[in-house]
């Protein structure tokens, strides 16, 4: 189990370094949901009814934008075959390198959004929904983006090819982590929502690493 | 060739295609504790193809590779013992010296302490700049961080891809004497090289490659 502290380690060192990067990708999603209100108007009522799709596509976005960053840079400087060729299963490798992902992407979204909520009206148990939502449905996020991620890894243009690759799969997250939250204001309950997102989150820890670590053994041969 | 009983590594009819071309076939060795195999060749000639072949980071298209017997494909025991440095320094540029080599050892399976480390820094000419990121070193003090893991690790097959480009003559005479000393320690050594290297010790075997 010392690769996964290794990877780890490395990867929040490297993050820690490049301080921009995550508040790159924090700032866009900061900026892409308070543009909505500007653009639709201040109307309470609407900003209350597109708040939870309007955070959730933003987060769709940001974790997007940072995507490329996952593997790209160990690729080009040769770190990502050492990776390749250590002892340890590379599944475990990619696993960690997935976790280090949402902690310097998915959870400053996480931790933004209730301060973006209050912004669109949303408040209460609504945004308590929301919040829960986003902790559950960001990390799904990194997992599947990280299947494109490898999968473009050394194309020219990748970064475009990852956004066809990865949004139709990101749509079932959308639709329950969005849906959570309109189900809790209309008196459903999240809990199916939540529970499904849950579901993804399990699935996605399950399938995603093994699948990334076959598609970067044949990226770099 | 004779076949010796403790022959580790055996690589039989290799092939490499790369698209629709075929870079080589029918390549076969063996290697033994102290023995030292040069890849030669033009470029393009499929030099690198064939160490990253035998690191296991490219599958053969026929042929097989086999350490102690058995198949290197998944093989822990076979990544334990190799260490294999490509044309790429694999090293990360926002980080030290000292973190570079404490995080590859890591990733490699083994630790290494501090003193280990600053001893290795200071015999291959790093000494004081260990704690610099090693975006602002030099293309040869790069190279030489990534060689610095081949003073700390105790491994017994090296794959070097053009280890000694970049270095300063200093540097390729601590070089050669660690080559040296690695196969008098029963070490195992594959190597391309453009450059002229003699090894007063190991046995010298060769493999030449043609475009």
């Amino acid at each position: 189990m010392s690769i996964v502290f290794w990877v780890i380690k490395r990867d929040l060192l490297l993050a820690m370094r490049r301080k921009s990067d995550v508040l790159t990708t924090l700032f866009f999603f900061v900026i892409v949901t308070s543009l909505f209100p500007l653009g639709v108007g201040p109307e309470p009522q609407l900003l209350k009814a597109i708040g939870p799709g309007v955070l959730w596509v933003g987060a769709l976005l940001a974790t997007m934008l940072s995507l490329g960053r996952m593997f790209a840079a160990d690729h080009a400087d040769g770190t990502l075959e050492q990776m390749l060729i250590c002892p340890e299963s590379l599944s475990l490798i990619v696993l960690s390198k997935v976790v280090v992902h949402w902690l310097a992407t998915g959870l400053p979204l996480v931790l933004m959004s209730p301060l973006l909520g209050l912004q669109f009206g949303i408040e209460g148990e609504a945004l308590r929904v929301l919040t829960l939502s986003l902790l559950l449905g960001t990390p799904v996020l990194s997992l599947v983006g990280a299947i494109g991620a490898s999968l473009t890894l050394g194309l020219r243009g990748g970064g475009v090819l990852v956004s066809l690759l990865v949004l139709p799969l990101y749509i079932p997250v959308l639709i329950f982590g969005a849906g959570a939250v309109d189900a809790s204001t209309s008196g459903i309950g999240a809990q199916g929502h939540l529970s499904l997102l849950g579901a993804l989150l399990v699935l996605a820890l399950l399938a995603t690493p093994k699948a990334v670590a076959s598609a970067l053994r044949i990226s770099l041969e | 060739m004779v076949l010796t009983a403790e022959s580790m590594l055996e690589a039989t009819e290799l092939a490499c295609m790369r698209g629709d071309r075929i870079l080589f076939t029918d390549v076969g060795f063996r290697l033994a504790p102290g023995e030292f195999l040069h890849v030669r060749g033009p470029n393009g000639s499929g030099k690198s193809s064939l160490l990253r072949m035998l690191s296991g980071l490219l599958l053969p298209e026929a042929g097989t590779v086999t350490w102690q017997g058995r198949n290197i494909k998944n093989n822990e025991e076979y990544h334990r013992a190799l260490i294999y440095l490509g044309h790429l320094n694999g090293i990360k540029e926002e980080l030290s010296a000292m973190e570079n080599l404490k995080i590859t050892c890591g990733l490699a399976g083994f630790d290494v302490e501090e003193k280990d480390a600053l001893d290795a820094f200071e015999r291959i000419g790093l000494f004081g700049r260990e704690h610099l990121p090693t975006k602002v070193l030099s293309q040869g003090q790069r190279r030489r961080v990534m060689l610095s893991r081949l003073l700390v690790a105790q491994t017994p097959l090296w794959i070097l891809d053009e280890p000694i480009v970049a270095l300063d003559t200093d540097a390729i005479g601590l070089m050669r004497s660690l080559f040296e000393l690695h196969l008098e320690n029963g070490g195992m050594l594959i190597m391309t090289t453009h450059q002229e290297l003699e090894l007063s010790a190991g046995i010298y075997k060769e493999i030449r490659l043609t475009s």
